[in-house]
């Protein structure tokens, strides 16, 4: 063991951070409402991911019912489906997954990992939850326009996306989504300067970097990539907005629509792509960022092992960060790319397997002769790891161009990113919730709801997603309303699709029981103390639980050592927590 | 999208040295007791960080904008925008806000009251000066032949102008507001951590219109070329 200044409490060196409280709402409305405290912010955040996040599914519902039990729906029309799949794709991606896990998780625990007070801007922060319900609401508003939302897919391909064949195209529905898309980037890059700025100038006296808990690790490269990532799409949907409002042609290329030639001309669509999908694959690392960095922490804790391999899983996570920037054109190898750079794509795309690869071994290392408690944070930790070991790996096939062309367009590839970035990181948030959620309300969630919710999830997404690789291996192609049994299927595929639109149905189904657990627990929930799950890191040591405002009473608090002395050797207990000055070998000897 | 991609290496590269103060290579697992945190101290407050984070961001979607314009040349058959002479004065006018700018931090430092007024005045008016002459070019364009839903190039120049205008007036805004916090108060160093932020900005916002005004003066076409033979 090294100690670094091993010094007695009278004698600390002066702290880096200067100890100052956030300002003190004493209405109702400042301290619930008009909130600058980021754990209230972070429940707002949440509530309302979790809401439009319903309404995405109540779509994902409706299309498979249209999928599964064709021409039995009267009112799903061709335009309905393509509206039903832009929204629920774009809802998940963006305004559930990647608020929750930022917005949501990233404002709740940054300053409680960290030891900080609050965030840094406790104002900019209020104003970008604000801004994000203001997104939500823009977004939730295209449903009631004349036309409806818009049904250009939510990659949003133009010139099809601002054209009167697509529905939404020639009414209000894509300026909508446009304007809520910008809203929630302005917003977001409120919370994500604040997330990056708490995170590197408001950690607590100790806590250096390579102390950081793994999910703070997570949130603030995903927020770092965001913040690099957002302005891609903020610039594809101000230049598509420009053409669809002001005649500009930034993506229209010379068009006949109806035997008339339009006014645009000389714009490039394949523009639109690069920069869309310049921001679409970080993306899938800024909601996986996080859900690894998170799972790293409550395997940790419930395997009561400390986490193997830190340094590896940490310089995995900035490795990923760094190059998901640079493996983007692979979404576009049937859009047509010079030979090279198909070659350069997939090459990239296929070294991020490698750390990707690390993080995974480290997790299984770390279970491995650990005293695992299987939980429900822990089954749905679990749960996470083999989902995104399957989703990886057909992610690998995917990654080859002459692999990818032939399947691009099929439901192959619906079930590989549903798999990948879809359930896995829902089960990480559902690992989160269950873990967390003793700390945000003091009381913990009824176990038997818990264990229903996870067996349903998990058997019900794999009944869901497994028969779809197959289905969209024997052809059948993905975006299309109804298919019928063409000739190029080389299987039947009926009875496979009703089954997984009843598989789907009933796992949307047991999310009721999820969110009824919630508010049951509220009040019916066993008390839970300040820690329940006798973790280390400084989130679980707050005076109160729930903590208050200003988190930590009078002092903050000093850390010792890493996050993750679980069963050592000689200890008092089976964990030392990060703010516990005792020093091993020592006799109970305490800096 | 060479644009964008020579400025995340940039970013790249900072955020590395800013890694490798971070003991990455430490064992934290053998360490106990109060380890000092890397990277604090003076110079490094919040709202520097802040700035300096912002600016990385703003900093993307000029990149962004500037690899959508070059994109665009290099797949269709375009002509640059001849852009009017006005467009050098406001250079040399954003150019002198920015020195100014400096001027102001150097006087607050001091706590040379006259010199600080005299400086923040010059950099403010140099600045609006900047914007209206940026307005005036639009109007120079649309009346001769180059409005905005006229070709690419056009509507490009009123984008990538106007997002920066729109960065600069919100400049403009944070200057006023923390002159107006500090307006009748003796003590002028009072002024220094708010008009240092300002002037970071405004290093920024300068440093992007050159690099912006670069490509639409179609140089950086040669040095893409470039690039782009040798990685084909």
């Amino acid at each position: 063991m090294t100690d670094i200044l091993p010094e007695h409490d009278s004698n600390l060196p002066p702290r880096e951070v200067a100890d100052v409280m956030p300002p003190h709402a004493h209405s109702w409305i400042g301290k619930y409402v008009f909130s600058q405290d980021a754990k209230y912010i972070a429940i707002q955040y949440s509530g309302t991911a979790a809401a439009i996040g319903l309404v995405a599914l109540v779509l994902s519902w409706l299309m498979r019912l249209q999928l599964g039990f064709p021409g039995l729906f009267d009112f799903i029309t061709p335009e309905a489906y393509y509206q039903f799949v832009t929204m629920h794709g774009m809802i998940m991606v963006i305004y559930l997954l990647t608020a929750i896990f930022l917005g949501g998780f990233g404002n709740y625990l940054i300053p409680l990992m960290v030891g900080a007070r609050d965030m840094v801007f406790p104002f900019v922060n209020m104003l970008s939850y604000w801004i994000y319900l203001l997104a939500v609401l823009v977004l939730v508003a295209s449903f009631f326009v004349p036309g409806g939302p818009t049904g250009a897919g939510w990659t949003l391909s133009p010139p099809q996306a601002v054209l009167s064949g697509t529905p939404g195209g020639a009414q209000s529905g894509i300026i909508l989504m446009l304007v809520s898309l910008i809203l929630f980037i302005i917003g977001f890059t409120m919370g994500g300067l604040n997330y990056a700025v708490t995170v590197l100038q408001a950690r607590t006296r100790g806590m250096t970097m390579m102390r950081l808990p793994l999910t703070v690790w997570g949130i603030f490269t995903a927020t770092v990539m965001a913040l690099l990532a957002f302005p891609a799409l903020f610039v594809a949907c101000v230049m598509m907005l420009f053409d669809r409002l002001l005649g500009t042609s930034f993506f229209m290329p010379t068009l006949v629509e109806l035997g008339e030639k339009l006014s645009y001309g000389g714009g490039s669509p394949i523009a639109f792509q690069h920069l869309f999908w310049f921001f679409g694959h970080p993306e899938v690392y800024i909601v996986a960022l996080p859900a690894f960095g998170i799972v790293s922490d409550l395997i940790a804790v419930h395997a009561r092992k400390n986490v193997f391999g830190y340094r590896m899983m940490v310089w995995a996570i900035v490795i990923i960060g760094a190059l998901s920037f640079i493996v983007w054109a692979h979404h576009m190898y049937v859009s047509g790319m010079h030979p090279w750079f198909g070659f350069f794509f997939a090459t990239t795309t296929l070294i991020i397997a490698i750390p990707t690869a690390i993080k995974v071994y480290n997790w299984i290392l770390t279970l491995w002769k650990g005293d695992i408690h299987l939980t429900l944070p822990m089954l749905f930790a679990l749960g996470f790891i083999v989902t995104f070991v399957n989703g990886g790996l057909t992610g690998l096939f995917l990654g080859n161009v002459v692999v990818d062309v032939p399947l691009s367009d099929t439901m192959f590839v619906v079930a590989h990113f549903h798999m990948v970035m879809g359930v896995a990181p829902i089960m990480v948030i559902f690992g989160a919730i269950y873990h967390w959620y003793p700390k945000i309300t003091g009381r913990m969630l009824n176990e038997a709801m818990g264990q229903i919710h996870f067996w349903v999830t998990f058997i019900g997404a794999y009944a869901v997603f497994f028969p779809m690789h197959y289905v969209g291996l024997v052809g059948v192609p993905r975006r299309y309303f109804e298919i019928g049994e063409p000739a190029f299927l080389t299987a039947p595929v009926d009875g496979l699709n009703a089954f997984i639109s009843s598989a789907a149905l009933i796992v949307g189904a047991v999310q009721v029981l999820f969110l009824f657990n919630i508010f049951w627990s509220l009040r019916h929930g066993l008390a839970a103390g300040g820690n329940p799950w006798r973790a280390t890191s400084l989130e679980w040591q707050t005076p109160e639980t729930p903590p208050r405002h200003g988190n930590w009473g009078d002092d903050l608090p000093n850390v010792y050592r890493w996050a993750y002395d679980y069963s050592v050797p000689g200890a008092p207990k089976d964990y030392v927590a990060q703010n516990d000055p005792w020093v091993p070998d020592s006799g109970g000897r305490r800096l | 999208m060479t644009v964008i991609l020579a400025f995340l290496v940039l970013v790249a590269l900072a955020a590395g040295l800013w890694l490798s103060q971070q003991r990455l290579a430490s064992k934290p697992w053998l360490e106990t007791g109060i380890a000092p945190l890397a990277g604090h101290g003076p110079g490094r407050a919040p709202g520097f960080i802040f700035i300096a984070v912002f600016l990385a961001v703003a900093g993307g979607l000029f990149a962004m904008l500037g690899s959508a314009f070059v994109m665009q040349i290099d797949e269709t058959p375009w002509e640059l925008v001849p852009l009017p002479g006005r467009v050098w004065l406001n250079t040399a006018l954003l150019l002198l806000a920015s020195l100014f700018m400096q001027f102001v931090v150097i006087s607050a430092r001091a706590g040379t009251t006259r010199w600080l007024r005299a400086s923040l005045i010059a950099a403010s008016i140099a600045t609006l000066a900047f914007l209206a002459g940026q307005a005036q070019v639009w109007i120079a364009l649309t009346s001769g032949g180059y409005p905005l839903d006229g070709p690419p190039a056009a509507s490009f120049f009123y984008l990538i102008t106007g997002l920066h205008g729109l960065h600069v007036l919100g400049g403009i805004i944070a200057l006023a507001a923390i002159c107006l916090r500090h307006a009748g108060g003796g003590d002028v160093k009072a002024l220094l951590p708010g008009v240092r932020l300002c002037a970071l900005y405004w290093h920024g916002l300068l440093a992007f219109w050159l690099m912006l005004f670069a490509l639409l003066q179609g140089w950086g076409n040669a040095f893409l070329a470039l690039c782009r033979a040798a990685v084909t």
